[in-house]
Order: C-alpha cells, then structure tokens, then sequence
C-alpha cells in the first residue's frame, strides 16, 4: 500500500523546501505517528535530511517520503492532502487505519 | 572498560585541565569526551603535593587533606608560579603567603633566575612539580586503558604568555608526555559544548538554512502558521561569532572574549583577578558566623580546628544554598553554648553582591578591551564550581542579556574541552562530535509513567517544540518535569536526562492550570526545557547535554528496540492515557453530581451515577483500549447535561 500524497499536498511541499531553500535531493518528508494526544495517536510531518536504513522510503509526485516502521504499522495507506479553506489550511491525513479522530483532524485511534 | 570504544586504537591522545586548585583528565570517544575518574568516582585531581623525607610523593586528596598539619611539605598552587622568574615572583608579591619555600636557582639567563622549591633533598622546578600532577594523571588515564599513554593537550589560562606556556609544555615533556597542543582554557569551554567544533571538522561551512521543527499539532513543515516552532538564532554559535568565557574558580576569576571564525577561535581580551575565587564568598560567611558568635556569647574563635571547622561549614553552606532557599547552621562552642542561625539565600546574595560586583566590571573591562558591546555576545560559558551559585548566573546573564550555557559541570569543562581538541588531533570521525539531527526523540515523562515526545527523533537542529499540559490532581501545587530521551513509549524504557520542578503553583482545579513546556534545541545541541504556569507566570528551566555519553550503538539499540515492541508500546502508551483520562473524567462527575445532583431528574441521576461507576470499574480493569475508548466517548457525551446544569450552578453561585 505504502504511503500517497496528493498532487495538491506534493506542491505545497515543494513550495515549502523551495522558501526554505532546502535540496529536494537530499531532504525527506518525514511522517510518522506518535503516541498520546486526545485519540491515542497523533500525526507528525517534518522536513529532514535524517535517515535510517530501517526506514520505509516512497517517491511520490517528485517527493521524497520517509516513515519509520513504528510509525509505519499505523500509516500504512494513508494519503496526505493539503487543503486550503476557510476552516483551515494545512496538511490533513486520511489514514484507512483510523477507526475514529478528533476535532482537531491531528489525533487518530487505530 | 571496554577499549574498542576509544575509537581509533592506534593513538590515544588525552585532554589535561592542569588546574591551579584541582586537575582533571578527559578523552574522546564515539561518545563525545568523558572524564577519566577515580576509583571513588572522583574526576577532580587536588593539585596538591606532599614531599615525604624518605623521597615518596604523595599527590591529590590525600596531599590536601592534611596539608594544614605539615605546612612547609606541602606544596599547592604551583601553577602561580609557572613560567616566571624569581624576581618576578617577588616583585609580584607572588610568594608572601607561600608556607613552603621557595628559593632563587641561578640560571644562564641573566634577569630571568628561576624560582624552584626547596622540598626537602632537592630544589623542583614549578614545571618539575606540574610533571608529577601530569604523571598522576597520565597513570589514571594509562590504567583506564589499559596501556600507556604518550600524548595529550594540556589547556592553560588565556592571559598565559610565551613562557608560561613553554614551562607548561616542559611540564608535560617530563611526566613523558608529548604536548601536541597547548589550548586556551575558555577555547576549550567553548569546545566542550560544541562551539567551533564544525568549522574545525569540516574545510567550508555549508551554507544551510535553520531546521524545521516538530509541531505538536500535526501541522509542520508549514511552520509561522501554527506559531509554535521557532528558529533560534539562525546561524548564532558557529562561524564569526562572540563568545564570552566566565570563570569562576575557587582561587581565581577571568573572563575572556573569544572571536570564532571558521572554527578558529582569537581571544579578543582576557579580564580578570587571580586573588578573587570561592574562597572570598566563603570568607563572608565565615565572617558573618565569627562576628555573631562574639556578640551573642562575646567568645573570639581562636582555635585553629573550630576555625577549620566553621571555614568547612561555610563552604557547605554555599554549596546548600544552590538548591535550597535557606540552609541551617549549628556550632557546639563547647559549655552547652550553641550557635544556631538559618541563613537564607537571599542573604547569602547580600554578603557576596561586592564580589560579584567585581567580576562583572571585569567583565565590561573585557567587552571594552575588546571593542565589543555585551548585546554582541552570542555564548556565555560558565566555568567554574562557583557558577553553580544561581545568583552568579543571574548576575551574568543580565550583564550579557544571554542565558549561559549550563548545561556541562563547570568543574569538568575545561577539561571535557581539552579531550575534544584532542579528539580532532585523534581523527574521531566527524559524527561523534556533530550532530545535524536530534538522533533519539525527547520528551517529558506524562502521568502514569508515559513518555510524551515532544521533539521527535531526526528532527534537524536548531529546533523548538512547545506542548501544554495540566495538573491531574486538585489543588496541586508542585510539578515535577522528568526530561526523557529515548524511541519507546514508557518512561521507564528511555534514558532520563534531569528533572526539575515547578513550584509554589497556585491551588487551582485539577486540569486548570496551563503549563507550557517548551524544548528548544539550539545549533550546538543544547537542550533547554522551560516550564511556565500561564496564570501565575511561575517558570522555571533547565539545561541539557543531550549526547552526552550517548554511543551510536545505543542509539541504534534504542531504535532497534522501538521497532520489535512497536505495538506492545503504542498499546500500553494508549491505555495509560486512557485510565488517566477516565479517572479524570469520572473524577470531575463525581465533583459534579456532589453538587447539583439534587436538581437532576431523578432517572436521568441514576443513569449517569451508574454509568460513572462503569467507567471507572473499565478504567482500573480493562485491557482493551477500544472499548475504553468507546466507553469513553459515550459517558462523555451523556455527562453533557451534568456539565451544564454544574455550570449554570457555577455562574449562579458568583455575585
């Protein structure tokens, strides 16, 4: 299954590494999970040049993904979009393994 | 120990602090430095010597210990006379409070007569007595090898000149060490936490933008929109920057201003005062207690053990007074007279202010001499034990509008300085010393023994991550923040870093209090953690060598290890958030129904007290965080109508 991007959500992290004047070759979308926050589980995004060998690697529209296998076994087919509305812009996941996540869209439970 | 961690085996090269009161001896392995202890765990070496007649020389604790009984074969600050002629000693008034003696040894360089001890059989050169403190430290670090050692860096102070540093050369040469370097003591305070460390590794500085950080809202990389990560300082530390050494010994005080440029440091001024040190502060102690006990009892302290004695307890109170608010004295005059007093700190500050006053117009003597102004300072180093003293660290960082850095024992700084020079001499690999990202995720240790990440692992450096939390019990006034590093989702499974406390908390509802916690890692890897209560402003910090002592086999361990109990880690991570939230939850009901559980209707009463008593019986038994989860969310949902009738009760209740 592996981990997706929209086109919308890899353009907006080119746009990212591109003001940050960061090298697309060698920097990483890193996400992953981490545990507590109000649903059990909560999302993180970061840019990084940090890299295991253990981690799970995809490329998807042009960017480099990166995920830990911890956090793997709990994003496995998630797709990352990014949405820009008048409720919020940002970065929101859409993660099949979630049975339930709360108000804040950035804390799941599997 | 374990010798294939000493990186590369072929040369072993060690990091000397020759100190004027205490020696230490370090080295540098994949780790980062380490200080090379005594079998009692001591790193501090007194440079203190006794010359036996029968030729024996007995060096450090033992030499200190009892140096007041056998004054004129005791030998101590030897590094005073380091490098200068006799004359000049005199002329200095070097050697007036000297107990052993020291006499004029001719030499072919006229004017320049050397100054040697008399101990005993035979005249020592001051470089001859530094050697047998060296060859003490050489056989302490030769043992923990398990092979000899041959090479070190030794550090001297700044304001050394060219035969100061040559006698200390000379010094090493005869304890049958080959000096590959003589460094500056605030160069190597500098190093010990990184300063410079990269342009020295590295030929260019690569131009990189500062790190993104963690947000703890799920929102990065798009960082300013959720306000919470910062860059600190982007580009402060590392190349062309100001940094001010503060050192405050126990005999001596000198600050000094370095330059940084491409990893290359210049000492721009040094400042100081060679008879001001932890010594004077104990001295206004010791004066506060005389005076009281002649006033109190009208006895005049003449006995030179009860004067040993109160000079011991005085530095005892110093020491005490650094975590404690006030310290409590007692002295048996003898006759059922005892002299009982509690000083306070706030006093204890009153009595040393004058000194403190002295180093810091030291200081702006440096910025000056330096042409510099004190905004300009980018790293204040603390050096020294008496930089423990919370009210010296005040006072430096008001003059330099900078916090210190604190993080390293100021005692072994200089010396963990000197075995990071030595490192690069050695060629340890640049990884051991640099570091671009945060290699194991920090965080703090939440209620019901959980590790709650903060700043997750690989996260570039500089960063900062800030996260809210609450109090869980009523009324809670004390908070204690266990600092964590570590890939696993319980406390117990990662490394603890330090802990501290908020304090003196306002009583306040469970869950009412908003305490921010901030985790800043800046460009060197310094971990600082703030925690601010938002209502009463009450805040306090603490800083942090994250890598310190941290292998890369650990790291790798660490993260094998998260990997293979992923999920076990993850469950038990959720069930103890879980319970926590359903005694909350059931806890703040029960609040509730005590209050307006008479307005309720009756069924609708009976429904919630029963559904509580569910909860709560999941909460303590179950194992299954699903259904914790649902109960969860439906006893939540039905507590809507208590929650507001409660709040009604609350608004009618104020005037």
């Amino acid at each position: 299954m592996g981990l997706l991007l929209t086109e919308r959500a890899a353009q907006e992290v080119k746009t990212i590494l591109e003001q940050q004047k960061l090298d697309p070759a060698s920097t990483f979308l890193r996400m992953g999970v981490k545990g507590g926050g109000c649903s059990g589980f909560s999302y993180s995004l970061d840019l990084t040049e940090g890299k295991s060998d253990m981690d799970e690697e995809f490329d998807v529209h042009g960017v480099k993904v990166v995920c830990d296998p911890k956090s793997y076994l709990y994003l496995n087919g998630t797709t990352l979009d990014f949405k820009d509305e008048v409720m919020g812009r940002g970065f929101v996941f859409s993660n099949p393994n979630a049975t339930s996540s709360c108000g804040c869209g950035s804390s799941f439970t599997a | 120990m374990d010798s294939s961690q000493t990186g590369n085996m072929s040369e072993i090269i060690i990091g000397i602090d020759l100190g004027t009161t205490h020696s230490l001896v370090a080295y540098c392995d994949q780790a980062g430095p380490h200080i090379i202890r005594d079998q009692n765990g001591e790193g501090r070496l007194p440079s203190v010597l006794r010359f036996e007649p029968d030729g024996t020389v007995v060096v450090g604790w033992e030499a200190r210990t009892h140096a007041v009984e056998q004054p004129r074969s005791t030998v101590f600050s030897i590094k005073r006379l380091m490098g200068r002629g006799y004359d000049e000693l005199v002329a200095a008034g070097a050697l007036e409070h000297l107990p052993y003696p020291v006499v004029k040894r001719g030499s072919e360089t006229p004017g320049r007569d050397i100054a040697a001890v008399d101990v005993g059989e035979k005249l020592l050169t001051p470089p001859e007595i530094s050697a047998l403190i060296l060859r003490e430290l050489r056989e302490r670090a030769s043992r923990q090898f398990g092979r000899e050692v041959r090479k070190a860096v030794i550090t001297v102070p700044a304001y050394f000149d060219d035969a100061q540093r040559q006698a200390t050369r000379d010094a090493g040469q005869i304890a049958g060490l080959e000096v590959l370097r003589i460094v500056n003591e605030p160069t190597a305070a500098a190093l010990a936490y990184g300063l410079g460390v990269r342009g020295q590794l590295r030929a260019r500085a690569v131009e990189r933008p500062p790190g993104a950080g963690t947000t703890t809202d799920g929102s990065a990389p798009a960082r300013g929109r959720a306000g919470s990560p910062q860059t600190p300082d982007p580009g402060a530390g590392d190349d062309d920057s100001l940094i001010a050494v503060y050192d405050l010994g126990g005999g001596t005080f000198d600050v000094s201003i370095l330059r940084l440029c491409g990893g290359v440091f210049e000492v721009l001024s040094t400042h100081g005062n060679t008879r001001l040190g932890g010594d004077d502060l104990d001295r206004e102690i010791v004066t506060l207690i005389y005076n009281e006990i002649e006033r109190e009892f009208g006895i005049n302290i003449d006995s030179p053990a009860t004067q040993q004695g109160i000079r011991s307890l005085a530095e005892n109170v110093k020491i005490r007074l650094t975590p404690a608010e006030s310290a409590a004295v007692e002295v048996d005059l003898g006759r059922g007279r005892v002299y009982r007093r509690t000083i306070a700190r706030a006093e204890f500050e009153r009595l040393i202010a004058h000194w403190i006053d002295k180093t810091l117009t030291s200081c702006r003597q440096a910025l000056r001499d330096a042409k510099v102004a004190a905004g300009d300072i980018r790293q204040v180093v603390l050096v020294g034990g008496c930089t423990r003293i919370p009210y010296v660290r005040r006072r430096v960082e008001e003059l330099f509008k900078r916090a210190p850095y604190t993080a390293l024992n100021p005692d072994e700084v200089v010396a963990l300085g000197a075995a990071v020079q030595a490192g690069i001499l050695a060629g340890l690999e640049k990884d051991a010393l640099l570091l671009d990202v945060i290699p194991l995720s920090l965080g703090i240790e939440t209620m019901g023994g959980a590790m709650g990440k903060l700043i997750l692992r690989n996260t570039r450096i500089p960063c900062q991550a800030t996260e809210r939390f609450s109090t869980f019990v009523d009324g809670q006034t004390n908070v204690k923040i266990n600092v964590l590093q570590g890939e696993r989702e319980l406390a117990k499974d990662c490394r603890s870093l330090g802990e501290f406390e908020l304090r003196g908390l306002p009583p306040m509802p469970a869950g009412i209090p908003k305490i921010l916690v901030t985790f800043l890692v800046d460009e060197n890897g310094i971990l600082n953690v703030s925690a601010i209560e938002e209502r009463s402003r009450k805040a306090t910090s603490i800083q942090i060598a994250p890598t310190h002592g941290l292998t890369p086999e650990e790291v790798r361990r660490m993260e094998l290890e998260s990997y293979e109990h992923a999920r076990e880690d993850m469950t038990a991570h959720r069930l103890i958030d879980l319970r926590n939230q359903i005694a909350f939850d059931t806890a703040k009901a029960e609040q509730m129904l005590a209050k307006v559980g008479d307005e309720l209707d009756p069924p609708y009463r009976t429904e919630i007290e029963q559904a509580m008593r569910e909860l709560r019986r999941l909460g303590e038994t179950s194992m299954d965080p699903d259904a914790m989860h649902r109960a969860l969310n439906a006893f939540d949902r039905k507590a809507v109508q208590l929650a507001e009738r409660a709040i009604v009760s609350t608004l009618r209740a104020e005037p």
